[in-house]
């Protein structure tokens, strides 16, 4: 008796979480359906007619498609490929500032952009960059006129992901960090004693003890290779750089809340997070394969 | 035992440092800038830039961001918006977190595989968004603070704190006759003011620099965080003809948007700004223990 009392409690400390969970991601999931139907109001999700794969098809048939599910994929694997190294090698660097009011003081640098908001990030990118910023003050000095960065395509990617680095990459080492206090120095004392100078210790025993992380972190940023920011891409957009920063996330928004095409939007947005789910699964396969079976799951 | 360095090792050492710095000014260079711009007279700051000379500098900036309407509004909505999200998502997580902590707790493992599979499947954009219309949330606060308030990462965060509180106070106190819901109230909640302060410090930060929500829940203007009023300033360029009192049209605007919008980066980050050396160590310990042990 005394144990289901005990438990009522719990129950009803849980029950908040457990409601909201199912209101707010559980019924959307359901709301899923819509993607195979077409959606309107007066009908009702239930109501509303089956049309199997129709919008799904139309999607993979359009004219735009290719270009939004490559530029998509460019700009993650661009993010990850520069994104992912970066902390890790910040963290091994951080682990070798031997005075702590030094790297105390370093790292409350280094975390700091994580705290600005994506609105002043990209603000701020459009005031530097704008054709009478400081960026293109010191470059209409050297070669006599300024370059038009935030319209223009061809530099869109880099923009974002080199400012995603700048704000992101301190904060991302802090897990690098935390792991790398792990390691016994007296395997370091040992392995000089042995004559291993210092980049063959951080190769031999410090980037090994952080390997488990890394995996973990490459499987769930790899995973989320389509899932990119809408926040950042939608307010880096501009009429003009369209060619490279409409993604699929941006696409979703424009085809459902402004066209009002709920059903269309709705599929795309579930083959995004097909291809989402499908990366995650590969790519912990791969690194379990490669990281003696130690992988997300 | 500690051995010397050889040469080797310290050429290394001193490249690490410069790489170090190197990283230090990156970051601090354009956060500088900004701050020093803002406080620039603003035709001196659009014709040579960044100087040293004090009658190059003014307030002007300041006066009209602070005299603008929807920016104070901005930030009083956003207060309000980003301490009542951080109540709920703190109070959900810490029941929840608590519930799925205790060992004998029946169910414990069906309601963290619900959780946990939302970080992997979502409804997305459009059904979660029909969701919140159908339940006449639209255009209400409702739908600001709500929907986001419970995350999975902060209720693993919130069990594995508890489950670093030794167990054998609760048995204690059930020996001598207190109910699950006194221990709770009594013995843990004053335990845990850590994870409190950490989870609340990461919803009000999250709350306060989030503009997506807003932008497609809320058509009242009078409604909008500080973030959306940003955006439009920022981003969009709409300064508010409102801001700029003698109305010389054109040539004025442009010469106060660029100095309007130094002023505005500053403000909206100064709240965090001065919470942030404070809570470095809370942040830190946030991260650690969500990462060590999930």
């Amino acid at each position: 008796m005394e144990f289901v009392k005990s438990n009522i409690f719990l129950y009803g400390l849980i029950a908040p979480a457990f409601i909201l969970t199912l209101l707010f991601k559980y019924v959307p999931m359901y709301g899923v359906i819509i993607a195979f139907k077409d959606f309107s109001y007066s009908k009702g999700i239930l109501g509303s007619d089956w049309v199997g794969f129709k919008y799904f098809e139309k999607f993979l048939n359009a004219p735009n498609f290719e270009l939004i599910f490559m530029n998509t994929l460019k700009l993650s694997a661009y993010g990850l490929l520069l994104g992912f190294p970066i902390p890790i090698l910040l963290a091994l660097m951080l682990n070798q500032v031997r005075r702590e009011g030094v790297k105390k003081n370093v790292q409350l640098i280094l975390y700091a952009p994580n705290f600005i908001s994506v609105v002043v990030i990209v603000g701020m990118a459009f005031v530097f960059l704008s054709p009478i910023g400081p960026v293109n003050q010191i470059i209409t000095w050297a070669t006599g006129h300024p370059i038009v960065f935030m319209s223009d395509p061809d530099y869109f990617r880099s923009i974002y992901v080199l400012s995603g680095i700048w704000q992101g990459a301190g904060w991302a080492s802090i897990i690098y960090v935390a792991a790398l206090a792990g390691v016994d120095p007296e395997l370091h004392n040992a392995a000089t004693i042995d004559g291993a100078n210092l980049l063959k210790r951080i190769w031999h025993i410090d980037l090994p003890t952080i390997k488990p992380v890394m995996a973990i972190v490459f499987i769930l940023s790899a995973g989320g290779i389509m899932a990119i920011g809408f926040e950042k891409a939608f307010l880096m957009q501009t009429a003009m750089n369209l060619p490279t920063s409409e993604i699929l996330p941006t696409y979703v928004y424009k085809v459902g809340l402004k066209a009002g095409d709920y059903s269309y939007s709705a599929a795309i947005g579930l083959f995004n997070s097909i291809i989402n789910i499908i990366l995650l699964v590969f790519v912990n396969f791969v690194v379990k394969k490669l990281n003696e079976g130690e992988g997300l799951y | 035992m500690n051995i010397k360095p050889t040469r080797m090792d310290k050429v290394v050492l001193t490249i690490n440092y410069v790489l170090l710095y190197l990283a230090v000014l990156v970051i601090l260079v354009p956060l500088v800038y900004v701050v020093i711009a803002s406080f620039m007279e603003p035709t001196a700051l659009l014709n040579k830039g960044i100087s040293f000379n004090l009658s190059d500098y003014s307030l002007e900036g300041y006066k009209l961001i602070l005299s603008n309407e929807a920016m104070l509004r901005g930030f009083v909505n956003a207060v309000f918006y980003s301490s009542a999200f951080a109540f709920l998502t703190v109070a959900v997580s810490i029941f929840a977190g608590y519930s799925l902590s205790v060992d004998e707790f029946v169910g414990k493992k069906f309601f963290m595989t619900v959780f946990v599979f939302t970080m992997f499947f979502g409804g997305g954009l459009i059904p979660t968004f029909l969701v919140i219309k159908q339940l006449g949330m639209l255009n209400t606060v409702w739908a600001i603070i709500v929907p986001g308030a419970v995350s999975v990462w902060n209720i693993i965060l919130a069990r594995t704190f508890f489950k670093g509180i030794p167990r054998e106070l609760n048995e204690a106190a059930k020996v001598d006759g207190a109910s699950e819901m006194l221990i709770f109230f009594r013995i843990v909640l004053p335990l845990s003011k850590p994870i409190i302060f950490v989870l609340a410090l990461y919803a009000f930060v999250g709350q306060w620099n989030s503009y997506f929500d807003a932008m497609i829940y809320l058509d009242n203007v009078k409604l909008y965080p500080l973030q959306l009023v940003l955006r439009s300033i920022l981003v969009q360029n709409q300064i508010d003809p409102g801001m700029i009192t003698d109305r010389t049209a054109m040539a004025e605007m442009k010469r106060l948007s660029e100095i309007i919008k130094y002023a505005s980066i500053v403000i909206s980050s100064l709240p965090l700004i001065v919470m942030y050396p404070f809570f470095q160590k809370y942040f830190e310990k946030g991260v650690m223990v969500g990462s060590l042990k999930s």
